[in-house]
């Protein structure tokens, strides 16, 4: 196939060029086994602890943008044409002098025991380089993705506040032309190579084979010759296969690459969500839209795992309590399933069938999930429930749209997860709204119809009772917010 | 002049605010722990195969075909054991391997060794074994039902308790639990052993306990405790996790090693630590109480059953702590107190910062919450009225007098401080307007007895070296996990010698330079190993001084040590000069320290004596908002005044109260270890067990270290362990939640409500409470 045959990428300053490694391997695997560097630490293997965050900087309209990354669910290939910026490299090589990251660390008593300390430095690193407002929301939004078990986090978010009040100015800034014409030298073409443009991946290794298309007819040509093939965007979720499970993933297809997928457009009827757009990519366009996602978001896993997720494998691996999914069957999201040559589209909610089974064939793929905008009288809302507000899996999750229209309401469309084995509509407790609007009265009526729309399972993230009861709830909350009994966010309020 | 009385008294570098000694290294990724040495040549990696199942017969068991696996060297198991086949740390009850039966979902069954850990992890899945199901023991109750105990009970009891709560105007009973909490060290556990010439082993190991470590491998390997070493630099965490529970590693990759004669790693990734290693001991405690109208408490019977899993473990001493700090700060005439050690086929629960003494405190505040509920009184004020007194009501139930006590002044500055008051009023007033958001405040106080309550572990060693060049090495057997115990004897070292802190090499824990250690364990570290460092140095600074007044001709009271100088009379040389001049007049500059803790003795068979040398106290008040659609809630405003003595390092101790509270916090709130009805714990990764992220600490997060500490009994420069304490100040969290769903029935009943208080629980305890007002 054409295109390149070897992952190139820059760690630190250094070209490398890796074309005999498992398409699996992990950034951090990679990183403390093959370059036996072991700044980079793993703590839990699932990019919820922090531990092995690592920058990745790559080329954006001109200059480089950093974002913070989890190397243990990071896949090798992932790191193709961009720079890899471990804790190792902060430090200024010339004077040996700690990078404001970690001086501030320092003298700010940051760190105990130091084994999440790497991560915290790469996490400030990169919010250094990308800058947030200097509040503590922003800030804590900032390192949801990095567990200290030592410090209470209390000297972290000083050291955090000093380094955003800072101006950026590092080695890393005053390099940064040369470090782009680097990257842009690891796309020139392979020797022997005919199509000197593409820049397509392909890997063939005895742990199995890796794809990175550009286009779209080269995606579904793969797909089509490989049906079996696993597609990965982020990795987020694919990545804790291997890293928990040891699944062996002989053929991965990445659509990361596809720049088409990735595009995020607005059209006159809807937004238009490539299914390789990041969450960080879509989140603040599906925010400005529905300004109730923008709290859904900050919730949705950390900065490290919103960097590589995407609302396209959320909605693709179809869990029930997939952070997206309640908020795209509510707003009737429709999604476009294509395989070489032709495409289909289907409904959000007709998409998930049951626990683990979508309606999607292999050789398909899903490009794209086009949310309707926003209707006059259009009222949306949606809340997500869980033991810790930060970097947590729903119990509950509940979305709302409808449309008021004096006093009336139609348009009614209520979607729970983690209410059933797949995010699904609840038809009677839309029936009693639809019918009654928001009362006193038709809340209660609505609830009860809750009652008989789910049967919700007990696990540790909530016995079916409490799903029960706060499904109910969260109702409640709808119809104050919609009547104007505006209520302070329990996040929001300061104390007494 | 030289104010000589001045100078020589006054530290230089002790009470300073001084950076950890590793945090350059850490920010740069240069501090190594075991994962990140070098890796020998020839190095083998171990994956350890777990039981599935909670309680099983193993009826048959074959690792051939794990053998023939691509990469594997060796599979051990019970059977490769050469000596002892148990790394049980007391009564020999915790199999390295299990051996016909296994005793909880998690117990290591055998374990594959490997060229690659994937290669090794991979091979484990070859085996084939089949267990006979038995019907397992899985909670505390079904434990006391069918009376399934790991040791037999203890007792506290003082005057006539039965009699004290009838004769009292007031009773109440009842029960409340609190969870158990897995340690969540962010380094899991990780040995690597390298054999050496004649059967020797080196044994790399991030443990709190190398000399247990030490003596365990000896025990698997049936060799002499000399020809063991256990090395360890520091650890990333450890919580008390790493007390015991770093053994059974250690040891299996000793066996590895010795079996294979080649060096031998064992990592724990964060599912098999956490399925496989003990956590802190969740408890249930069943009280009655009788008080008066003022809320003093005239008699307390109280029975503390607690899960402490398959085997022994530290289950005693840790049940005994607990017991010993149902008093917390109050005293308590006429008690009794008893403990039950239920047998379940659980992890074998273990140490973990506190050590039984935060359940025991949970207790009794729950207890003082009830009784101002029921007096309809500030929780506050029935605290205060129990609080020990100066010179009567003043001897703990165990008999020991408390001399230091603290809180009346400490608790009254915080309440200033914290505007107590005023937030409590305010709080009461916007529970009645704001049905949605409900607040709350409480203020708990701690006093938590510092020593182990086994006299013979109250002992340290130190080893220091004066080298030439007047660089100074320093070793000692307490172990670094992040708790800042290295910095801190380095700063008494270097305070004895007037050197500046650079000259203090700090090194790595090893055993076969200070050998028969305690665990670093009990808040002791720099109680103990500052001592017996500073009496080594003493040592070597007693006969350089002798040196200078022999060879200027004073008197060697005369000599004085400053400033990197030493000035004899009217002579002054460097502390490098008297070094050179010693060793040329053939005086050892090598020595050695000890120090045993005094004045403290424990008759365990009676539960009486002084078993504690001092308390550390401290106090908090939370606040915490919750919205009662959800259960959902937060802290938003933490006030903290803890008493570290005269702290020796203000910004290490800052560091361990503010980490300590929030560590605590977790524990009675959003950490829940959840296990299925087959006894599997379904909680075993950060995606599952959540503790305490950053957006969890309130931004209003004020933490002082109380300046008037000072420790009345002689430790080092008068300072106050600090490990452990703080940890017990996150009780104000629950109390401050319970108050807030109080307000549900206008403060006329307490909820029922067990730790951790997740948002479920908060949530049904609302409702409850709503159902019982209705």
């Amino acid at each position: 196939m054409p295109g390149q045959s070897a992952v190139r990428f820059l760690l630190g300053n250094q070209p490398r060029e890796i074309a005999d490694i498992s398409p699996t391997m992990t950034v951090l695997e990679y990183l403390r086994q093959i370059e036996r560097m072991t700044g980079t630490k793993e703590g839990c293997a699932e990019g919820d602890c922090g531990a092995c965050t690592v920058a990745i900087a790559e080329c954006k309209d001109g200059s480089l943008d950093y974002k913070a990354c989890n190397a243990c669910i990071m896949f090798v290939p992932f790191l193709h044409g961009k720079q890899l910026i471990t804790v190792e490299h902060l430090k200024n090589h010339k004077s040996g002098r700690l990078h404001p990251a970690q001086q501030l660390m320092v003298d700010q008593h940051g760190s105990q025991c130091g084994f999440c300390t790497p991560g915290f430095v790469m996490s400030l690193f990169a919010m250094y380089h990308n800058r947030c407002d200097t509040s503590r929301t922003a800030i804590d939004d900032a390192l949801a993705g990095n567990l200290c078990r030592c410090t209470g986090y209390a000297p972290i978010v000083r050291a955090a506040k000093q380094l955003l009040h800072m101006p950026v100015d590092d080695e890393f800034s005053a390099n940064e032309q040369s470090t782009l014409v680097a990257l842009s030298q690891l796309h020139a073409p392979e020797r022997g190579n005919e199509q000197p443009d593409n820049a397509s991946l392909h890997l063939q290794h005895t742990g199995g084979s890796y794809h990175a298309p550009q286009t779209l007819p080269e995606l579904g040509r793969i797909l089509q010759e490989n049906p079996a093939s696993c597609i990965v965007a982020g990795a987020t979720d694919v990545g804790l296969w291997v890293t928990k499970e040891r699944r062996e993933l002989r053929a991965l297809v990445y659509t990361g690459a596809v720049k088409k997928m990735r595009q995020i457009t607005i059209t006159d009827r809807a937004i238009e969500i490539g299914a390789a757009a990041t969450v960080a990519e879509a989140m603040e366009t599906l925010s400005e839209y529905y300004p109730s996602l923008e709290e859904l978001f900050r919730r949705y896993g950390s900065v490290q795992v919103r960097n590589l997720a995407t609302i396209g494998g959320n909605v693709a691996n179809g869990s029930p309590i997939g952070d997206s999914l309640p908020a795209l069957v509510a707003l009737n999201a429709e999604l476009k399933i294509s395989r070489a040559n032709a495409s289909r589209t289907v409904s959000a909610e007709d998409f998930f069938i049951d626990y683990g089974q979508q309606d999607i064939a292999p050789g398909e793929f899903l490009e794209r999930i086009d949310i309707p905008l926003p209707v006059a009288g259009q009222e949306f809302r949606i809340y997500k429930v869980s033991k810790r507000f930060h970097q947590d899996i729903s119990a509950v999750c509940g979305a709302y749209s409808v449309v008021q229209d004096s006093g009336a309401l139609h348009t009614v469309r209520v979607c729970y997860g983690g209410m059933a084995a797949i995010p699904r509509r609840a038809s009677r407790c839309e029936q009693v709204l639809a019918g009654a609007g928001l009362t006193d009265d038709s809340i209660e009526q609505a609830k009860l119809a809750l009652r008989e729309d789910f049967a919700p399972i007990s696990d540790f993230r909530g016995s079916a009772e409490y799903r029960t009861v706060v499904a109910g709830n969260l109702l409640e909350r709808f119809a104050n917010d919609l009547t104007g009994k505006q209520i302070p966010s329990v996040w929001e309020v300061q104390y007494a | 002049m030289l104010d000589r009385k001045k100078d020589t008294l006054t530290p230089a570098i002790v009470h300073q605010p001084i950076a950890h000694d590793s945090a350059a290294r850490h920010v740069s990724g240069d501090a190594v722990y075991i994962d990140d040495i070098p890796e020998p040549r020839e190095l083998l990696h171990i994956w350890p195969a777990l039981s599935p199942h909670a309680a099983a017969t193993i009826t048959a068991m074959d690792t051939e075909a794990v053998m023939h696996q691509p990469g594997v060297v060796a599979v051990v198991d019970a059977n490769s054991v050469p000596g002892h086949n148990d790394c049980s740390p007391t009564i020999g009850d915790d199999p390295v391997f299990a051996e016909g039966r296994v005793h909880f979902a998690g117990q290591v069954l055998f374990a594959a060794a490997a060229e690659s850990e994937l290669q090794a992890r991979l091979a484990c899945r070859a085996a084939a074994i089949e267990y006979e199901i038995e019907q397992p023991i899985l909670t505390i109750e079904q434990a006391l039902a069918q009376e399934s105990y790991v040791l037999p009970s203890s007792t506290i009891s003082r005057g006539d308790p039965e009699q004290a709560i009838e004769d009292s105007p007031h009773q109440i009973e009842g029960t409340i639990r609190c969870g158990g909490q897995d340690h969540f060290y962010l380094e899991g556990q990780a040995a690597m052993a390298v054999p050496q010439e004649g059967g020797d082993m080196v044994v790399y190991s991030s443990t709190q306990h190398p000399s247990e470590v030490q003596m365990l491998v000896a025990k698997v390997l049936d060799r002499p405790l000399n020809s063991i070493t256990v090395e360890v630099r520091r650890m990333g965490g450890a919580f008390g996790g790493k007390e015991t529970q770093a053994a059974q590693w250690a040891c299996i990759a000793a066996i590895v090693a010795d079996r294979t004669a080649r060096p031998a790693k064992l990592r724990l990734d964060r599912d098999i630590d956490m399925l496989a290693t003990g956590k802190r001991h969740d408890f249930l405690f069943n009280y009655r109480v009788g008080f008066g109208h003022d809320g003093r408490i005239s008699g307390l019977a109280v029975e503390m059953a607690s899960r402490c899993g398959y085997s022994a473990d530290l289950s005693m001493p840790i049940n005994d702590r607990a017991l010993l700090h149902i008093d917390n700060a109050y005293y308590l005439d006429n008690v009794t107190a008893t403990t039950k050690l239920c047998r379940t086929n659980t992890v074998s629960n273990t140490a973990f910062r506190g050590f039984g003494g935060p359940q025991g405190m949970f207790c009794i505040e729950r207890i003082m919450d009830e009784i101002a509920c029921h007096l309809q009184k500030d929780p506050l004020a029935v605290r205060r009225r129990n609080y020990y007194g100066k010179r009567t009501r003043n001897i703990a139930p165990y008999g020991m007098k408390i001399t230091d006590f603290i809180l009346h002044e400490l608790t009254q500055e915080l309440v200033e401080s914290s505007d107590y008051r005023t937030r409590r009023q305010r709080i009461r007033r916007m529970n009645k307007s704001d049905s949605t958001i409900l607040r709350g405040i409480s203020l708990t106080p701690v006093k938590f007895g510092i020593s182990f309550t086994m006299t013979h572990l109250n002992q340290a060693s130190a080893l220091v070296h004066v080298y030439t060049d007047g660089s100074i090495h320093l070793n000692h057997g307490g172990t670094e996990m992040g708790q800042g115990l290295f910095i801190k004897v380095a700063q008494v070292v270097a305070d004895e010698f007037s050197v500046p802190l650079e000259r203090v090499k700090i090194t790595e824990t090893n055993t076969s330079r200070v050998p028969n250690t305690s665990a670093t364990a009990a808040s002791s570290g720099s109680d103990v190993n500052g001592m017996a460092a500073k009496a080594a140095a003493r040592t070597i600074k007693n006969r350089l001084a002798e040196v200078a007044a022999r060879s200027f001709g004073v008197n060697q009271r005369e000599v004085l040590f400053h400033k990197e100088s030493v000035i004899a009379g009217r002579s002054q040389v460097s502390f490098q000069e008297l070094v050179g001049m010693a060793h040329r007049a053939r005086v050892p500059l090598s020595a050695t320290g000890h120090y045993k803790t005094p004045k403290i003795n424990w008759d365990r068979q009676n539960m009486t004596g002084h078993p504690f040398y001092y308390f550390g106290y401290g106090a908090a008040v939370s606040e915490v908002a919750l919205d009662c659609l959800t259960g959902e809630y937060r802290m938003t405003r933490i006030d903290i005044l803890h008493d570290a003595g005269q702290s020796l390092n203000p910004a290490v101790d800052l560091g361990q109260i503010e980490g300590g509270f929030v560590q605590g916090a977790g524990w009675l709130t959003s950490e829940e270890l959840w296990w299925d009805d087959r006894g599997a714990l379904r909680t075993h990764a950060p995606s599952t067990y959540k503790i305490p992220a950053s957006g969890d600490v309130p931004e209003a997060f004020n933490v002082e270290i109380w300046q008037r500490g000072r420790n009345v009994e002689k430790t080092i420069y008068r300072s106050k362990a600090i490990g452990e304490p703080p940890l017990m100040l996150c009780i104000s969290v629950f109390s401050a939640i319970s108050d807030a769903i109080s307000s549900v029935s206008d403060y006329r009943q307490l909820p029922v409500i067990d730790a951790p208080a997740t948002p479920e629980r908060v949530l049904m305890a609302i409702e409850s409470m709503r159902l019982r007002g209705a």
